[in-house]
């Protein structure tokens, strides 16, 4: 395990690289504060009415995330219900995230890039094998990352579903033509979200190297919890 | 007081099975058809023999089946007014099951039409859209909630007027052993959306009546379908059609088909997916 300064040291990435730490983008006590290393799952719990900010660190970073009703994880998020609810397929301030039963279980509040992708899903060992060759199949993954993270909670495959990918840019051309490209996030850029019931919240910190998810060069995120307007 | 019973005579066990016995062999407009080679609709060039499913699902309804690999599945939407929500299973490990980011994000493609794969999270092809004369369909509302349902109509409820797809497809996948945490997001068949520069959607609705989709099972399938409104449609009442389906024996597809020399991706699914049944001994 490398320690958190070896991970916030721009040397330890690509040429370059710029490392912004930001801060909560929303007010009230401090609950939570941490660091997720490049290409580990993270984890917490944000109870009714707290605000999770993701920070971008490293900028370009792709945050992987599915949302699950703490209290009963059989209701989580819906990619579906979301978009079919807002009537776009991006995600922005406003956006209401919601559950596989139509109800709100986070609502973004603020988002410092132009949009955040719903459509784009999780890579993993076999999905690579499809997407850049059979040559990838000992890289690591976010279907991992999640099935990693979920066992810990007693889930598993049956309980990973299509996700969030915080500051990915994923694009959908008339012809339906659609794809992962350059990012519009930046060190430091952040998004926040207000939990609208308990809600477990799972993250990946994409470990992916075959496409500008990540700018080719996977960087921390910084989790911050926060209690909200009193 | 004059009541339906008073049509039937059921005093006794003996009449009451007289009256049951009765009903058998009416028609209704939905219905399966057993065998499959009696449908009232065979399918044009299309050997009765091979036949495995036929039935018509009423619009509010659904439909559910385990099918082998290689079985040709057509749905045909008579009205022009059904909406086949799908959802699909490896039935030898039904936690793959159909991922629809990875189904249109792989092929770099988001509308779904003839040669699309539909794909599972786990490198796999579960089945393949082999025609498609309607070109009117979704990857990205799924179906409609409970939640939905009485918000839009009033009512939800798989016994009242407006049912809502999640609530069907909880039914269907309880008839194999599945619950409410094996409903992943579906796609829909006979009504399109299509996405704006700036990600709105906008509802394009019906190809019309009697059009057809066709998908090849490439592994053994539970197969979910509930035909119900899309979550999408502007239209104020419940509105849908019946779905007609069949399906025969067919052939699963080669993974060295040339058609394939244009999707790369796609063929190293179908690699994917021999493999897997090779390693298995099928």
């Amino acid at each position: 395990m490398r320690s958190l300064e070896t991970i916030l040291d721009p040397a330890s990435y690509a040429d370059g690289t710029v490392l912004d730490l930001a801060g909560p983008l929303a007010g009230g006590a401090l609950i939570l504060d941490e660091i997720v290393p490049p290409r580990a799952p993270w984890s917490t719990v944000v109870e009714q009415g707290e605000i999770l900010t993701i920070v971008d660190v490293g900028g370009n970073q792709s945050a992987d995330c599915l949302l699950y009703n703490a209290r009963d994880t059989a209701e989580r998020y819906s990619v579906p219900d979301t978009i079919a609810w807002s009537g776009n397929i991006y995600v922005r301030t406003g956006t209401v995230l919601r559950s596989n039963e139509g109800n709100p279980l986070a609502t973004v509040v603020a988002n410092e890039t132009d949009r955040q992708d719903t459509i784009g899903g999780a890579c993993g060992k076999e999905s690579n094998t499809l997407r850049y060759g059979h040559h990838t199949m000992s890289e690591h993954g976010c279907r991992e990352n999640f099935l990693a993270e979920a066992a810990k909670y007693g889930m598993g495959a049956r309980d990973l579903v299509s996700n969030l990918n915080w500051f990915m840019n994923v694009p959908v051309e008339a012809d339906g033509t659609l794809g992962i490209v350059d990012g519009i996030s930046g060190p430091g850029k952040r998004v926040a979200f207000r939990a609208e019931m308990d809600i477990l919240v799972l993250v990946s910190n994409c470990p992916q190297m075959n496409n500008p998810c990540n700018d080719f060069n996977p960087t921390p995120l910084r989790m911050i919890v926060t209690a909200g307007p009193a | 007081m004059a009541t339906v019973a008073s049509a039937h005579d059921t005093e006794t066990v003996a009449l009451a099975r007289a009256d049951a016995r009765a009903q058998g062999g009416r028609v209704a407009d939905a219905m399966p058809y057993l065998p499959a080679s009696s449908t009232p609709y065979p399918p044009a060039g299309v050997d009765k023999g091979k036949l495995t499913w036929a039935e018509t699902v009423a619009g509010g309804n659904y439909t559910h089946q385990v099918v082998a690999r290689g079985t040709r599945i057509r749905l045909t939407d008579v009205t022009g007014e059904a909406c086949a929500h799908v959802l699909l299973y490896n039935v030898l490990e039904p936690w793959e099951r159909l991922n629809v980011a990875d189904t249109v994000k792989i092929p770099w493609q988001a509308y779904l039409t003839t040669g699309h794969p539909l794909l599972s999270g786990d490198g796999r092809v579960l089945a393949t859209i082999v025609a498609d004369d309607s070109g009117q369909h979704d990857a990205f509302c799924g179906t409609t909630t409970a939640a939905a349902g009485r918000a839009k109509y009033g009512d939800s409820a798989p016994q009242g007027p407006s049912p809502s797809g999640r609530e069907l497809f909880t039914l269907a996948a309880a008839k194999h052993g599945l619950t409410g945490r094996d409903l992943p997001p579906s796609v829909s068949f006979f009504k399109g959306v299509r996405v704006a520069q700036d990600g709105s959607l906008e509802f394009t609705g019906s190809a019309g009546p009697g059009k057809s989709v066709d998908l090849l099972a490439e592994l053994p399938l539970i197969v979910l379908i509930a035909n119900v409104p899309h979550p999408a449609d502007p239209r104020p009442a419940y509105t849908c059609g019946p779905l007609r389906l069949h399906a025969w024996r067919s052939v699963p597809t080669d993974p060295a088909d040339p058609r394939l020399d244009a999707s790369p991706e796609a063929r190293r699914a179908y690699l994917n997916t021999a493999g897997y049944l090779a390693a298995r001994g099928l």
